[in-house]
């Protein structure tokens, strides 16, 4: 095994120790919370508020460290454990064999620097929000508690150094989004009890489907990879000791990248199906096209929760997974992530634009750009940095827009139809002004966050289509630009909406009222951040248009992410066949990758993706824009009349393409209808079957007992007493007793140590 | 004494746990059949401790499965004290909600 | 033969068999041998009767035996520690809790002196012979078995080191502990009485979105 330990940088033990305390400072919050939070002041919040407070000051500081470390050699990756930082889950004292002991620690390189900062800032301000928001709400320290404790599951999944952990935690962040999105159903003043209930119960049954897609990924690629890694040891391919399985991050990349070297650069194909169950998760958890039902049920949480998990963390959690797994992909998964991906930015988008509930359109809006990201990371390594270039920005923009979005539902006394709002401009200008800065953000204006990421997404997917010509890349390219365009067409529909116009509701209008404090303050600072995130650490000073030498590129970068992995010779073996083998120029790895990128860089220039990126994006900003104007501001064309043009096709859409309707009538009717059918077959056939045979049998019995009574009727009487044992027997299997059922495992177990002992 | 030997008590200590589970009409005695089955495998841990060499990680196991049994002992009161305000008896074969 | 006849029958087997066991152990393996049987013949006795008798609160006293037993059975393994803890925690608290649970719930008058031995649990016993046949016979002799055993070691300083020693146990140590006062506070929490949840509140919340 080549050795790689030169490409980790160490960090000294206090700095192991501050981000060991990130993920802590939420936990001890929320037991505190859970226990006492009740009898403190304020019920607990400024505790936990405060809490979150030093984290965000924590991970910004150890941003800046990290920030430093990159900018000097490349490579900047610290894994704890090298550096005497862990603990040794099942631990053995006598470590013969690796494979029960599972040692544990934390892993900081760029991408979980950036994401760590990102997870710290928003998560202090969504608490700040809250304090405001949620006052008078009769579980306020609860909810403040379930915040806390996903809070620490989402800090621990960005820290954590193998997919075990990951893992873990990724399902107490899916435990978290369902008792935070069930909030109101344990407030029986609520109205929505029934609402909130089916919707926490929907999205946890909908991302268990993927999590347990991601589950058989890990096991395969714990079990698979050794198995195929030692039999290529054995057949000399690979030069190394044999090895048992891992969670570990690094080593399955660079065991993995070891396997695909050896086969000559093709995956095999067990690598593929695992990698396709690893995207699983990605699909449950960020809201993919088959997957996606749950996230617009789920606005039934409160307003904060949507901003914190289902726009910037949680959501960004299974695009995070598929950065931290991008080596494992091969060129067949990451077409299908593409496809997926972009199907689904233009799907949702086209669902965004016929919402009418605000944070119905923000929810569809969240949906559209993660297919962005997923699909950018499907477009092969520049991809990947564009893809977790846009999870960072839309952090910023999409939760500020969520908690705008509240900000204008408190001031409206909970109103959340769009039609009912307008003119809110004057009685909300700060409300008003973010959401504005963070619309032309998302939108892609120039000069503003989103513009950034999201020419950068366009830019890799063309470039993905003109080296690798499949059908995932080529749907990315189709779909990412018609979903921006519809982007900017449905944000500038909810600012026409909300703020412009008459006010159409007196109620709703009477009310209407700026936000306290501490809710402002909140959405300004993301706003800020949405805007200036542009200029802070995306782009480069000297060069506002430029791409290179900017703070996230030099700190996450595809040529460094990943130590002692090339990708130029395994997941893009297929994209840059020519690339010349760049061993041969000897020197560092990363000299090395640097060698194959420069090729690839070459390429791209030739093509120069970026100029004709740069141009589509505008020209589809400028149409959305133009849409929206004529339609909802000017009122030229009236909406009524453009939807009764677009006839059944707007029927369609505005049902959301009858998506629920069909996993209804599929999915759960069929889980009923089986039941059904078995229930009909238990109480019809197979009681029916016993009774008309003994009752054959009987009637032969009576007429041929007179020919040879003893003959049949014994043999009737066997047939019949075995079919009424048969059924009884089918029968007791249904009993409820706890006793019965124990004895049934037990018997299985001896059957199965049985054969054991005799094979 | 050799390794099968203990092994014979633990395999009929366990059995005989899981006799008391299924055939008396007591859930108290679910819970007595459990604690014969957790100190069965406590038995087999010590054992496979001891003559394998001696060691830390056996005696770990077994330090954790009295805990667990201590823990469990707990809750499970609590749960036949439940049950039995639920059912009005303790009879195992009565809470069959399961059945529904 | 009556209930009082079957009672008195079985006791007397089942003193024999231990009776017999220990001389057995005794030919075979001297002291050590009779110390090992005796112990065996206390938990699975304990065991046996905790089944056969009709008393709850009689089974659960036999049910000490077993713990007994097992906790020699450790010491004849070497761990005095673990032999302890055993008596410690079973005896002390798991049986006083059990002891609590025959408190708080009615004696069951028709339960009957005889376990119900069904078909199910002939066919059980029948598989578990057949197990410790192959066990004992087979599976044995193929499993590793240190060629010297090791002086057992009678120090609980070193438990109590790897419990807190941080490459060790500590984090499952921790758990553990954590475990526990869950478990306990849970205890309370399901076994409390409940009151009809949110009688008498007056609604004032508005915070819903």
């Amino acid at each position: 095994m080549p050795d790689t330990s030169h490409l980790f940088t160490s960090l000294p033990t206090w700095q192991w120790q501050l981000l060991l305390a990130v993920p802590l400072i939420p936990l001890v919050g929320y037991v505190i919370q859970i226990f006492w939070g009740k009898h403190l002041p304020r019920q607990g919040d400024w505790l936990l508020t405060a809490g979150m407070g030093v984290v965000m000051c924590i991970t910004v500081y150890m941003f800046f460290i990290a920030r430093g470390h990159s900018s000097g050699e490349g490579y900047f990756i610290a894994e704890s454990l090298r550096d005497g930082f862990g603990w040794d889950w099942l631990h053995r004292a006598r470590p013969q064999a690796e494979g029960l002991s599972l040692p544990t620690g934390l892993m900081y390189d760029g991408l979980g620097a950036a994401m760590l900062a990102v997870v710290g800032v928003v998560s202090f301000f969504v608490h700040l929000f809250s304090t405001g928001y949620m006052k008078g709400d009769r579980r306020y320290h609860i909810f403040f508690a379930n915040i806390s404790l996903f809070t620490f599951a989402m800090l621990g999944l960005v820290l954590s150094d193998n997919i075990l952990f990951l893992f873990i935690f990724w399902e107490l962040m899916g435990l978290m989004s369902y008792l935070l999105i069930g909030h109101f159903s344990q407030d029986p003043t609520s109205h929505r009890i029934r609402q909130a209930a089916a919707a926490c119960k929907k999205a946890f049954m909908t991302t268990r489907v993927g999590d347990t897609c991601l589950l058989f990924g890990m096991a395969m690629f714990y079990f698979l990879l050794p198995e195929h890694f030692n039999e290529l040891v054995e057949q000399g391919k690979i030069h190394a000791d044999k090895i048992g399985g891992t969670f570990n991050f690094t080593l399955l990349w660079q065991r993995a990248s070891m396997v695909v070297e050896a086969n000559g650069g093709a995956y095999p194909i067990w690598m593929t199906t695992a990698g396709l169950f690893i995207f699983g998760g990605t699909v449950g958890k960020s809201a993919q096209f088959p997957l996606h039902i749950w996230l617009p049920d789920a606005m039934e949480g409160p307003t904060p929760v949507s901003a914190m998990i289902h726009a910037a963390t949680m959501v960004a959690a299974g695009v995070f997974l598929l950065g931290r797994t991008f080596p494992l992909m091969s060129p067949t998964v990451l077409a299908v992530v593409a496809a997926v991906g972009g199907f689904t930015a233009l799907f949702a988008a086209t669902i965004g634009c016929t919402v009418f509930d605000i944070k119905g359109v923000l929810a569809y809006s969240t949906i559209s750009q993660l297919g962005f990201m997923v699909a950018s990371i499907g477009c092969g390594a520049l991809g990947l940095v564009a893809g977790l270039f846009h999870m960072v920005t839309h952090a910023f923009f999409k939760s500020c827009l969520f908690l705008s979005a509240g900000s204008v539902i408190h001031g409206c006394h909970h109103e959340q139809d769009m039609r009912k709002m307008g003119g809110l401009r004057k009685k909300m200008p700060i409300t008003f002004a973010c959401m504005l800065i963070c619309s032309l953000s998302i939108s892609g204006m120039p000069l503003f966050a989103g513009f950034y990421s999201k020419d950068r997404i366009i830019a890799a997917a063309f470039g993905g289509l003109s080296l690798n010509f499949n059908g995932g890349t080529f749907a990315a390219t189709v779909f990412l630009p018609l979903a921006a365009c519809l982007t900017t067409f449905y944000m500038f529909r909810l600012i026409f909406m909300t703020f412009f116009g008459e006010p159409r509701d007196h109620h709703v209008d009477e009310h209407a009222h700026e936000s306290p404090w501490n809710m402002t303050v909140a959405i300004s600072v993301l706003a800020t951040l949405g805007l200036f995130g542009g200029y802070f650490w995306l782009m480069h000073p000297t060069s506002p248009l430029g791409a290179h030498g900017t703070w996230f590129t030099e700190m996450v970068d595809w040529r460094t992410m990943y130590p002692g992995v090339d990708l130029t010779r395994t997941n893009l073996a297929g994209m840059a066949a020519s690339v010349p083998h760049a061993a041969a120029h000897g020197g560092s790895a990363l000299h090395e990758a640097g060698a194959a990128a420069e090729h690839l860089a070459h390429f791209y220039h030739g093509f120069n993706p970026h100029v004709t990126a740069m141009i589509a994006s505008l020209a589809v900003l400028l149409i959305g824009i133009a849409l929206a104007v004529q339609m909802y501001l000017r009122r030229k064309w009236n909406p009524a009349k453009v939807t009764g043009a677009l006839g059944e096709g707007y029927v369609w859409v505005a049902n959301k393409y009858y998506i629920d309707e069909a996993v209804q009538a599929t999915v759960i009717r069929g889980t009923i209808g089986l039941a059904a059918i078995q229930r009909w077959i238990d109480e019809n056939i197979v009681d029916g079957l016993v009774l008309t045979v003994g009752r054959i049998g009987k009637a032969l019995g009576f007429f041929s007992a007179w020919f040879d009574k003893h003959v049949v009727d014994g043999l009737v009487n066997l047939v019949g007493g075995l079919t009424q044992a048969f059924g009884s027997i089918a029968r007791l299997f249904q009993s409820g007793r706890i006793q019965q059922y124990v004895s049934f495992a037990v018997a299985g177990g001896i059957l199965v140590a049985a054969f054991h002992l005799l094979t | 004494m050799g390794l099968s030997a203990y092994l014979t008590v633990s395999i009929l200590l366990f059995t005989l746990g899981v006799i008391c589970i299924i055939s008396r009409r007591n859930v108290l005695y679910v819970l007595m059949g459990i604690e014969m089955i957790l100190n069965a495998s406590s038995i087999n841990f010590a054992a496979f401790n001891r003559f394998n060499g001696g060691g830390l990680e056996g005696r770990m196991f077994v330090i954790f499965i009295i805990i667990l049994a201590a823990a469990e002992a707990a809750v499970a009161l609590a749960i036949v004290l439940n049950v039995f305000h639920l059912f009005h008896s303790v009879k195992p074969s009565e809470a069959d909600l399961l059945r529904e | 033969m009556s209930n009082t006849h079957l009672q008195r029958a079985f006791y007397t087997l089942l003193a024999l068999a231990t009776l017999a066991a220990m001389a057995r152990g005794l030919a075979v393996a001297g002291a050590q041998g009779l110390l090992f049987h005796g112990f065996a013949a206390l938990t699975l006795g304990g065991a046996a009767m905790c089944i056969w008798e009709r008393s709850v609160v009689r089974s659960a006293f036999s049910l000490m035996a077993t713990f007994v037993g097992v906790a020699g059975l450790f010491l004849l393994l070497g761990n005095d520690f673990l032999a302890m803890a055993q008596i410690l925690i079973y005896v002390g608290g798991v049986l006083a809790l059990l002891l609590f649970g025959v408190m708080l719930t009615p004696p069951d008058l028709d339960e009957r002196s005889l376990p119900r031995i069904g078909g199910a649990t002939a066919l059980l016993g029948a598989g578990v012979a057949f197990i410790i046949s192959k066990v004992v016979g087979v599976g044995v002799r193929t499993w590793a078995v240190a060629p010297k055993l090791p002086e057992p070691t009678t120090r609980a300083r070193d438990i109590g080191m790897a419990f807190l020693h941080p490459e060790q146990y500590v984090v499952a140590f921790e758990l553990a502990a954590f475990l526990l006062t869950v478990a306990l506070v849970a205890a309370v929490y399901i076994a409390r009485r409940r009151r009809v949840d949110f009688q008498g509140e007056t609604a004032s919340s508005e915070g819903q979105a």
